[in-house]
């Protein structure tokens, strides 16, 4: 009950700002800031109060929605949703700070601002899958908007791609999830969509499997986005106002990598194993096209946009590996990359205020007019490359590692994007930073204020804590992620289980990194002596 | 000379017909009342309303149901209650929405609300046949009320050429129909559906060419009344022609009695020849979509871009007679309810932005609605959304339904193509919203928010929401 009141809690507020005055500019913003700052602290209260042991869903409620077709209204949070659900409340928080200065339709932005805030969360918390593709459809709507009405000068365009190539892969989906829903009742004789009833009873031959994972791979892989869907990711971002890039690369592009987690792994596992050499070249050609791409941009919110593409190619190799080194890394990286990125949209949203352009060769030497600025751009662009100590190194050093296990050349063609991320990010950042003041409409920019600040230093913060200090964050979904890999183990594949007859997972061979990285050690033993015979 | 008595016919059940009966008392009343009335309509609305609320109470006199008329050719089952229920809903609307409107159009017939109400018995006869003369009578009755009612401005050239051109059209359809009915008959020796269907379980009697000749000829004249491809030519025009109100209650009513007597001939009589009559309806209803929504997206007036996008719903909805299972037969009910309270919330925002000789009905004098009229731009926004099918709204649990049956059939390809055609539907009807929202408003609206139609307006929200996030009681009742 208490998680379904934070998560309508943000609509409750965009219902009351409904009846508010248009007028009164100050007191909506205010009204809007104070729903959002209470569903974060809201929302800490869950995670202060979340099992760590457990890979159990947690703050559960099952109630009857619509009986006639046993779909229940089902929520919960597991460790791999926990720490999205807390971001979620927490980028709200921070974009509803950011969006102050914004000029027009103030009360509608922030109904769409608190809307959204709702329709994100429930994709997170739905245990059943009719209510999840009502949430994941929900929220595009307050996207759309928001894109369409507060965005660029092409907005109009970008927010009906951004619509159209969501709803194509959406809706694929759920013919999906209208066969599984028919096939559940015709195997089990129950009628339900329950997500945990059918992650444990779904058995499908593998050529199904293949398809069904495919539509799923499609909705999904359009909202990552993965190369070659991510052609929307661009446009949608440029002409996004601030806060809705943020939220777009924050929260929206990890409700593709949540869904792979959530549905295509634990649901498919025969097929996922089957899919995994498609899936890694896919994210590796995304993380080095993402990566060359973004060394050419011009425009600096085009150029966040394309390396979150190259970013995101890692958070999936990380699933793809099927091991809990990688599907660990790939979750830290998915929070990384929300604050990461969403700070870079920040940094580059308050620059776009001052200058109303984003071009790289406007700009040059702002690091002597905007000391504070540059040290937070610079602390932001070296936690996106992946320094050592800041987050972005937990994340992709994890994902690495798992991969590294699967296959060598992934590995190191994903390290090239290491590589080609500190290349642009910093070739970037010297171009506006440092070299000479040329154009003299740079001279007399205003530093950071203090409402700005406030957006930024909290994700600095968080950068250092998960970067020198990740075990908070890491124990979350330490529980969750060993179960989800001896699931997608190729022991524990349905026709297998179906023999032993026992409760799938339960029973199933726990695997845990220590046990992992000893397996890996004996596994090279035999080589390393036949080399030296 | 002996003479033999005619024996009268023994099943005679009044009980069963007096949903007909009622509204028939009360259609004529209002024709007769409207003689004395003078130039005040009030009376008439309020004649017409009371008898459209009898008649469903009426509906639900006989019990228990299924029940049987007249030699078994009308029923009283859960189907065709359901239905009564469907038509009279929409009937009130469209009568609601007509009051402000015919005042402002200047249209003063009082046989305006009596067609209505002729038109509803014909769409209740419809529903509730089970024999192919008494088919025939309910799409007569209701297609020379409608033929009527599109031309009922005679001052204005657009309305006479659409009552024109339904009226050739809709008569060369009704000839199919009836030569389509009269070899079923030659080859079944049958009218009634129910014989029919004992008669065709014979494997023989299928592949008698002459049946399947009639089958095709039957798809041709309901394929014309439901305005499927490529029987649909007429629907642009005359749904732009006809008075708004009008368009309205065409796009619900008549459509889903048409729909609810196609599926009991294809469906429920003719399930085992489904193999020869799947492919036709089926290439039917993806043309159908397809061009619905490919003709929409080009349109710039919006009467005529919903003529188009209820072209591409007709072809949802075949997907339920299509599908031919219970299931199949639930959704098409629930569809059609949502569609219903959809439409006419929609058509009552368009009929409040009109301006007298319909004017203002360009997608361009939409250009800034929200930032004038919030709330009419917001629930403007609620029905396109609904008829694209978005959650939360009534119309995504309505195609989700329809899916749902396809599913259960196994036509996957069929669900393919409609979801994808979901999408091209988004296009359009996200470009009403387009400009609503993001363009600045071209000039000051002049409008009038007038009562009645505001209050269908607000019925079509609520209902719309409703039915969207809380379906269960309305499924439970559609899934009887």
């Amino acid at each position: 009950m208490f998680l379904t009141l934070i998560t309508f809690l943000p609509l409750i507020g965009a219902l009351f700002l409904v009846f508010m005055p248009k007028e009164s500019v100050a007191a909506i913003k205010q009204t809007a800031l104070a729903v959002a700052v209470a569903d974060f602290l809201l929302s800490i209260f869950l995670w202060t109060n979340f099992d760590n042991t457990s890979h159990k869903m947690q703050f559960e409620l099952n109630v009857p929605w619509i009986e006639a077709w046993g779909i229940n209204f089902h929520v919960g949070l597991d460790g791999i949703s926990l720490l999205l659900y807390v971001m979620t409340t927490f980028l709200t928080m921070i974009c509803v700070i950011a969006s102050w200065d914004v000029k027009i339709h103030v009360r509608e932005y922030m109904i769409a601002m608190l809307t959204l805030s709702t329709g994100m969360l429930g994709v997170f918390i739905a245990l059943d899958l009719f209510m999840f593709y009502v949430f994941w459809e929900f929220q595009l709507i307050p996207m759309y908007i928001i894109i369409g009405v507060w965005g660029g000068p092409r907005r109009v365009y970008a927010s009906i791609k951004f619509f159209l190539f969501t709803a194509v892969g959406s809706l694929l989906m759920l013919v999906a999830i209208l066969w599984i829903y028919f096939h559940i009742q015709e195997t089990t004789g129950v009628a339900t969509a329950d997500i945990l009833y059918i992650t444990e009873h779904l058995s499908a031959p593998l050529g199904t499997q293949k398809w069904l994972w495919m539509a799923f791979f499609l909705a999904f892989a359009i909202k990552v986005p993965m190369f070659p869907f991510h052609t929307w990711l661009p446009d949608a971002h440029v002409e996004a106002p601030t806060a809705g890039s943020v939220i777009l690369a924050g929260v929206l592009l990890k409700m593709g990598t949540y869904g792979f987690l959530r549905f295509n792994l634990p649901f498919f596992p025969q097929a996922s194993y089957e899919f995994v050499p498609m899936i890694a070249w896919l994210s590796i050609i995304g993380i080095i096209y993402g990566a060359l791409v973004s060394m050419v941009q011009v425009d600096l919110k085009k150029l966040v946009a394309y390396s979150s593409v190259s970013h995101l190619g890692f958070v999936m190799l990380g699933i793809f590996a099927l091991n809990p080194y990688g599907i660990q890394g790939a979750l830290i990286q998915n929070i990384n990359h929300g604050i990461s990125t969403g700070a870079l949209f920040l940094l580059v949203g308050i620059i776009y205020d001052r200058r109303h352009t984003r071009l790289i060769s406007e700009f040059g030497g702002l690091a002597k007019i905007m000391p504070k600025y540059a040290i937070c751009f610079m602390i932001v662009a070296l936690s996106s490359i992946g320094l050592p100590g800041m987050n972005g190194f937990v994340g992709e050093f994890l994902i690495l590692l798992g991969v590294f296990q699967v296959n060598g050349l992934w590995a190191a063609c994903a390290t090239s994007g290491v590589i080609l991320a500190a290349c642009y990010i910093l070739w970037m950042f010297q171009r506006v930073m440092f070299l000479e003041v040329k154009n003299p409409k740079n001279m007399n920019l205003k530093d950071m204020n203090v409402r700005e600040m406030f957006t930024v230093v909290p994700l600095i913060i968080l950068i250092f804590w998960i970067g020198l200090y990740p075990k908070p964050f890491m124990d979350t979904f330490d529980a969750s992620v060993t179960h989800l890999v001896s699931k997608v183990s190729p022991d524990n594949f349905r026709p297998k289980q179906e023999h032993n007859n026992d409760q799938h997972g339960e029973h199933a061979r726990l695997i845990t990194p220590a046990e992992m990285a000893s397996l890996n050690q004996k596994l090279q033993m035999p080589k390393k002596f036949l080399i030296k015979e | 000379m002996n003479v033999e008595p005619i024996p009268a016919p023994e099943s005679i059940d009044l009980i069963a017909l007096a949903p007909v009966i009622v509204l028939s008392f009360f259609a004529m009343m209002v024709l007769v009342v409207d003689l004395f009335g003078g130039r005040n309509k009030t009376l008439l609305v309020f004649i017409s309303l009371v008898g459209l609320l009898m008649t469903a109470i009426s509906a639900f006199a006989k019990n228990p149901i299924p029940a049987y008329s007249f030699n078994d050719s009308y029923i009283v089952d859960h189907l065709s209650l359901f239905f009564i229920c469907i038509f009279t809903i929409s009937s009130a609307l469209a009568i609601l929405l007509s009051v402000e409107y015919n005042e402002r159009e200047g249209i003063r017939a009082g046989e305006y609300y009596a067609l209505i109400l002729f038109c509803t018995i014909g769409m209740i006869l419809l529903a509730s046949s089970t024999d192919m003369i008494m088919i025939f009578l309910g799409i007569e009755i209701v297609s020379i009320s409608l033929y009527v009612l599109t031309g009922i401005r005679r001052d204005n050239h657009r309305s006479n050429e659409a009552a024109l051109k339904y009226f050739l059209l809709g008569a060369f359809a009704t000839g199919f129909l009836l030569y389509g009915m009269t070899l079923v008959y030659g080859s079944t020796g049958h009218t009634n559906l129910f014989k029919i269907a004992e008669f065709v379980q014979n494997p023989e009697a299928q592949s008698n060419p002459l049946l399947l000749m009639g089958l095709v000829l039957l798809i041709i004249g309901f394929g014309f009344k439901v305005a499927s491809v490529p029987f649909h030519m007429w629907a642009p025009d005359v749904y732009q022609g006809a008075p708004t109100p009008i368009t309205a209650f065409m796009a619900v009513g008549p459509k889903a009695a048409a729909f609810a007597a196609f599926f009991r001939v294809f469906a429920e009589t003719f399930p085992e020849m489904a193999p020869s009559w799947e492919i036709l309806l089926s290439t039917i209803a993806v043309l159908s979509m397809f061009f619905g929504n490919l003709g929409a997206i080009m349109q710039t007036n919006i009467k005529r871009m919903l003529a188009f996008s209820s072209i591409s719903h007709a072809g949802y909805i075949l997907i339920a007679v299509i599908a031919k299972n219970s299931l199949g037969g639930s959704s098409l009910l629930f569809y059609m309810l949502a569609y219903a309270f959809t439409i006419f919330g929609l058509f009552g925002i368009i009929i409040i932005l009109g301006r007298k000789g319909e004017e203002n009905l360009e997608i361009e004098n939409y250009s800034g609605l929200a930032y004038r009229h919030p709330i009419l731009a917001l629930s403007m926004t609620v029905f396109l959304l609904s008829l694209g099918g978005l959650p939360p709204f009534a119309g995504f649990i309505a195609k989700f339904y329809i899916f749902s049956a396809a599913i259960q059939q196994g036509l996957i390809t069929l669900v393919i193509f409609a979801v994808l055609n979901s999408v091209i539907s988004f296009y359009y009807y996200l470009k009403v919203v387009v400009f609503m929202y993001m363009k600045e408003p071209e000039a000051e609206f002049q409008i009038s928010l007038t009562p009645l139609t505001l209050f269908v307006v607000f019925i079509g929200v609520f209902v719309t929401i409703n039915m969207g996030i809380f379906p269960g009681s309305i499924i439970a009742l559609a899934s009887h």
